[in-house]
């Protein structure tokens, strides 16, 4: 909202600098977006006077001005403007100054000149000049007393303040609801604008009426009728205070509904009366296929939805957004319909949106829901203004269908209220003088209450506490004292699975990934292509940012495998990558399932560097690795079973992990086919877990081992098995031993004298006893169980060393 | 025969020669020349019964004399050697190092967990609720029924329903919603912060993301007022910023709020709004079976994207979700310290 400060000052007096007044609107929730200055263009263009006026010897349409502008001498300027008078107060543009050049309209600097002979050391500036109108008629007279030499925008500028209203403040819409802003904020008061007209005798309600069919869709609907207005420019002043907040001028009719809704924040519509098929309006909802030739000279199909104005037999306006063509205003309109309504927001919106790229100036205000009750003050004051500019005649009285009419509540507010929320209790003074700046007409009720009740132009002043907030926020938030919390802490919840997910962070990054957020929504198809046979059903969103990706993830791995992708080309050496974040899936006739889940990618090769090494392409065991410095971190034992049936890995390099028994999750190669699906070249392996079901299986209360202080016996045990047997197979056969701490693969051999179809794997083995030393007796008696149980379990053989 | 000895000039002899022995072999064959059993000093000694009687005890005295030097020599050079062998040989200390991988977490992580440690500090329990919630909790109970204009403050991306038929469902604009959801499970006191996604039907640019990262707070308890309020969030913002920040409270709209304000820093010259906040609406407060003459509290969200911008001195939002590592890199330095 544009608020010109010389139209703002009609209402409100203040002694604050620009800025100033500027901060304090914003800090009392008017936010002030941007300052605008008119009149910073004109540089080098000052206030002079016409002393004489001469005839120019060489042209009869030219004549020699000498023009005083403060400078020590007057200066000569060649001029052809007809109305140029010795005496006139005028714009003068010194050598150097930037004029719109009145044919091509674009920016020119003035220099010194001839014309026909005689120097010209300036201009004397027409409207079009300086910008000001379309007027190149004649020079613009200044109406000044201003001293000569002053800027010119000392006397024509204007500072504007670009007012960004909050949804529940309609009336900071309006030039009116700033200045009581303004008013309250500096102990002013505002002067209210004139709104009484003389009326004739007869009857508007024997003339017209109007008929509100949707009562819901308008809850007022209020109409004066005016007979004999002259239709006609409006006066000067009216124009400018339009132009200076931003909207054309077009007639005095128009100009005067618009000058009021500018005003006061209520849009307001007049009717060509002679235009309305039997004399009546009536409020309804639009006919199928009905049309409506617009203002804006568009025609458009109306639907069932669309609440409209009409007469007896056609639409004639779309309600709140704009008026049609037929009624418009024209010059030969002699009566008009002036309406005043309210109209609800929601079906305002729906009708915006469907036949308006942007909307009007009346369905935004429309849109931020305005209070019913403004209707009446906005209607008399712009029949006051019409008459006042168009001459005519209003008929008595006001037609005023009002079928939501609503019992204005007083709110009555405390004292002990007032303190308990901000914290300070200001004095009854101070806070009736709020009120009542603000119009917010206010009772005293002793020993300690207010009682209070919301002015026409609001809608927010419903409970106690807002009226708090006005005082409040009109004191300054900032004058407010500032306390700490009292009272004790509260208990905490404990949220195992956030927990987790903060510790997995912790272990991966501390293990040299790095952590990537990504967006929760993907394609179908994406989500498709990382579940090859066929995932779970997933979540469709309704307007998705991107049509393409109208999901919400079932997988972390579409975006985990893009990020892989997008990342290769810059990492140097090996590429690990993780995300713990949600996945959604669908829940029939409840809310959606969230589950958290953990992906972790790992690929590329660790090249060799100077200091030796060889080129190693990242592998399986790279990322079972970090599994297993996982599982150490936070505490899970992960069982790994070899293959998994997930379609997406590789079969022969993928296994399924459990914890407990339970299925936690997947490790393994993604299947060459889905990764390149993603641009991913080369291998990357795969870490998946569903932490919501790792969760519960982790238990919260450990018991840390003391570490023995009875030294360890080490020994190797080489073993010939069967090609199918597994390494973890046989490894949790050994540490079945109560006597072993530690078991670990350091060999795996296969070839002479080794027979085909068997394998060597050496195990070197801690024992290990937390209450003595073992002897040679007690580890040969454990290795030979281990032995024992490895042959008759797995035909495991010794082998010779 | 008479010998002759020149004990000095044997001396010089095998004091260089046992700087020349470089290495434990040299030293060992110093040793054996010199002082072994046919060494050369062993051999004058060996001779000094045969010297004429008036010279016997001078030469005898000065060669057992010059015996113990050479053999303290040798233990110093033996010393010397060993030191200069443990010390290995001169690299060049500027050919690169080795690295191991360094880690990290992203930056919305750092900040967030910045956020909530400093919250905790302040006595706040963390909780978190869902992407993906009901229209009567992200909107409704919040005091923005349908048609509200303070619906167009949330341009909101809707779950399509044809597969639940159950309640409309949407993804959240805000936080907000768990203010419903904790009071429907705790009792006053409450002080609780709720970090999680949310998300907004909003064309990106460098400072819109479609989805961010909030953190909502609430607080109620007997008697809070908006002093309460503004003693916290000065708190907070202090520990999160540093403690000369400047901050100014301005009115704003929220529907669940009322009073409603937002909090601004002073960064660089410009104030900056940082969170918005405000009363708990009495309403919410008696919508919780509470009596709202006797508890009150108040409630404020913020981004954290934003934060992280400020704190980072990030210019384009559109970088956190892109999670390209040469952004992500920048951010090890901040590991564990945010």
């Amino acid at each position: 909202m544009d608020v010109p400060l010389k139209w703002l000052a009609q209402y409100v007096d203040w002694d604050l600098t620009v800025e100033e007044l500027a901060h304090r609107l914003s800090m009392a929730g008017a936010e002030v977006e941007s300052i605008k200055r008119s009149g910073a263009e004109w540089k080098h263009v000052v206030v002079g006077r016409v002393q004489a006026v001469e005839p120019h010897p060489n042209a009869d349409r030219l004549r020699l001005a000498t023009v005083e502008y403060g400078g020590s001498e007057p200066l000569q300027v060649v001029c052809g403007a007809p109305n140029l008078e010795a005496g006139q107060t005028i714009a003068f543009a010194q050598v150097g100054a930037a004029l719109l050049d009145p044919s091509t309209r674009e920016p020119r600097k003035l220099r010194k000149g001839k014309i026909r002979g005689v120097t010209s050391m300036g201009m004397i500036c027409s409207e079009r000049e300086l910008g000001l109108s379309d007027d190149h008629e004649g020079i613009l007279v200044l109406d000044t007393d201003v001293a000569l030499g002053s800027p010119l925008s000392d006397v024509l500028g204007d500072v504007v303040l670009d007012i960004k209203p909050t949804p529940n403040r309609p009336d900071h819409f309006s030039i009116l609801g700033i200045a009581r802003e303004v008013a309250a904020l500096t102990d002013g008061a505002v002067r209210e604008p004139v709104d009484s007209y003389p009326e004739a005798d007869s009857s508007a309600s024997d003339r017209t009426s109007v008929q509100i069919d949707d009562p819901d869709g308008c809850p007022r609907y209020t109409a004066i009728l005016i007979e004999g207005v002259r239709v006609g420019p409006s006066p000067q002043w009216m124009q400018d205070a339009l132009s200076s907040a931003g909207m054309r001028p077009i007639n005095n009719i128009v100009d005067s509904t618009n000058y009021v809704m500018l005003e006061w924040g209520q849009p307001l519509h007049a009717f060509d009366f002679g235009i309305l098929r039997e004399s009546r309006i009536v409020v309804r909802r639009a006919r199928a296929s009905e049309q409506l030739a617009l203002l804006d000279g568009s025609n458009i199909e109306l639907q069932p939805d669309d609440l409209v104005i009409a007469d007896a037999e056609r639409a004639v306006a779309l309600a709140g957004i704009m008026g049609g063509a037929e009624s418009e205003i024209s010059d030969d309109t002699t009566t008009i319909l002036l309406e005043t309504a309210n109209f609800q927001e929601a079906s305002i919106r729906r009708s915006r949106a469907r036949h308006t790229e942007t909307g009007t100036e009346a369905s935004r205000r429309f849109e931020k829901s305005l209070n019913p009750e403004l209707c009446e003050l906005a209607a008399r004051r712009a029949a006051a203004l019409i008459i006042e500019t168009a001459g005519g005649q209003a008929l008595s009285g006001i037609v005023d269908a009002y079928p939501g009419k609503r019992h204005i509540p007083q709110v009555v507010v405390g004292q002990p209220r007032i303190e308990q929320i901000l914290g300070l209790l200001p004095s009854v003074e101070t806070t009736r003088g709020i009120l009542t700046a603000l119009g917010i007409s206010n009772r005293w009720l002793p020993p300690n209450r207010y009682s209070v009740s919301c002015p026409p132009w609001r809608s927010d002043i419903n409970v106690p506490d807002d009226v708090v907030e006005e005082i409040g926020r009109i004191i300054g938030y900032d004058n407010l004292p500032s306390e700490p919390l009292p009272g004790a802490v509260p208990e905490h919840d404990i949220d195992p699975e956030r927990t987790l997910s903060e510790h997995i962070r912790d272990v991966l990054s501390g293990l040299g990934l790095r952590e990537i957020i990504t967006y929760a929504a993907v394609g179908a198809d994406e989500l498709d292509a990382v579940s090859p046979d066929g995932g779970s059903p997933s979540i469709k969103l309704q307007n998705p940012m991107n049509t393409e990706r109208d999901r919400m993830r079932t997988s972390l791995r579409p975006w985990g495998l893009r990020t892989f992708a997008l990342n290769q080309r810059e990492s140097r050496g090996g590429l690990a990558l993780f995300e713990v974040g949600k996945v959604f899936l669908p829940n029939p006739g409840g809310q959606a399932t969230e589950r958290r889940m953990l992906l972790a990618l790992i690929g590329g090769a660790l090249t060799p560097s100077m200091h030796g090494g060889e080129l190693r392409p990242l592998d399986f065991y790279d990322a079972k690795g970090v599994l297993e410095q996982l599982g150490h971190g936070i505490g899970a034992e992960f069982a790994i079973a070899q293959h998994t049936d997930d379609a997406a890995l590789s079969r022969g390099q993928s296994a399924a992990l459990t914890v407990a028994g339970q299925s936690v999750g997947v490790i393994g190669r993604v299947q060459p086919a889905v990764a390149s699906l993603f641009n991913v070249e080369g291998d990357v392996f795969a870490i998946e877990i569903s932490i919501s079901e790792l969760a519960p299986l982790i238990d919260g209360v450990v018991t840390v081992a003391s570490p023995s202080v009875y030294p360890a016996a080490v020994e190797d045990l080489a073993l010939i098995v069967d090609e199918s047997l597994t390494a973890g197979e046989l490894e949790a056969a050994i540490r079945g031993n109560g006597l072993v701490e530690h078991v670990e693969l350091f060999d795996v051999y296969r070839g002479e004298p080794i027979a085909d179809g068997s394998k060597s794997l050496a195990f070197r083995v801690h024992y290990r006893s937390p209450d003595r030393t073992l002897s040679e007796r007690d580890v040969e008696k454990a290795r030979r169980g281990i032995v024992r149980r490895l042959a008759s379990q797995f035909g495991a053989e010794l082998r010779d060393s | 025969m008479a010998l002759e000895v020149n004990l000095d000039a044997l001396e010089s002899e095998a004091r260089s020669a046992l700087a020349a022995a470089n290495d434990a072999d040299a030293l060992e064959d110093w040793r054996v020349s010199w002082l072994g059993r046919r060494g050369r000093l062993t051999t004058v000694l060996r001779g000094v019964r045969d010297l004429p009687a008036e010279q016997r005890p001078t030469i005898g005295a000065g060669a057992n004399r010059l015996k113990g030097e050479l053999e303290s020599a040798l233990a110093a050079r033996q010393d010397e050697l060993a030191a200069a062998e443990s010390d290995g040989p001169t690299i060049d200390v500027t050919l690169p190092g080795r690295r191991p991988p360094l880690g990290s977490l992203h930056p919305v992580t750092l900040t967030r967990r910045k956020m909530e440690r400093t919250f905790r500090d302040l006595g706040f329990d963390v909780v978190e609720g869902p992407d993906i919630e009901l229209e009567e909790y992200n909107f409704d109970r919040l005091r923005i029924p349908a048609g509200h204009p303070a619906r167009d403050m949330w341009d909101t991306i809707w779950i399509a329903d044809d597969h639940s038929g159950g309640p409309r469902q949407l993804l959240r604009t805000h936080t907000s919603p768990m203010q419903i959801r904790y009071l429907e499970r705790r009792e006053p006191p409450i002080r609780v912060i709720v970090p999680g996604a949310c998300y907004r039907y909003e064309a990106t640019d460098a400072t819109h993301e479609w989805m961010l990262t909030q953190i909502e707070g609430l607080v109620i308890d007997q008697d809070l007022s908006f002093a309460h309020l503004k003693g916290t969030l000065e708190a907070f913002v202090r520990r999160m910023f540093g403690g000369e920040i400047e901050t100014r409270f301005r009115c704003d709209y929220f529907p669940f709020v009322e009073p409603g304000a937002e909090l601004g820093v002073r960064w660089q010259g410009d104030w900056l709004e940082v969170l918005g906040c405000g009363m708990v609406h009495p309403e919410i407060i008696e919508d919780a079976g509470l009596d709202s003459s006797r508890y009150t509290g108040f409630a404020f969200g913020m981004g954290v994207e934003r934060v992280a911008m400020l704190q980072y001195g990030v210019r384009d939002i559109r970088h956190f979700y892109r999670n390209d590592i040469r952004f992500l890199r920048e951010f090890d330095r901040f590991r564990g310290s945010a």
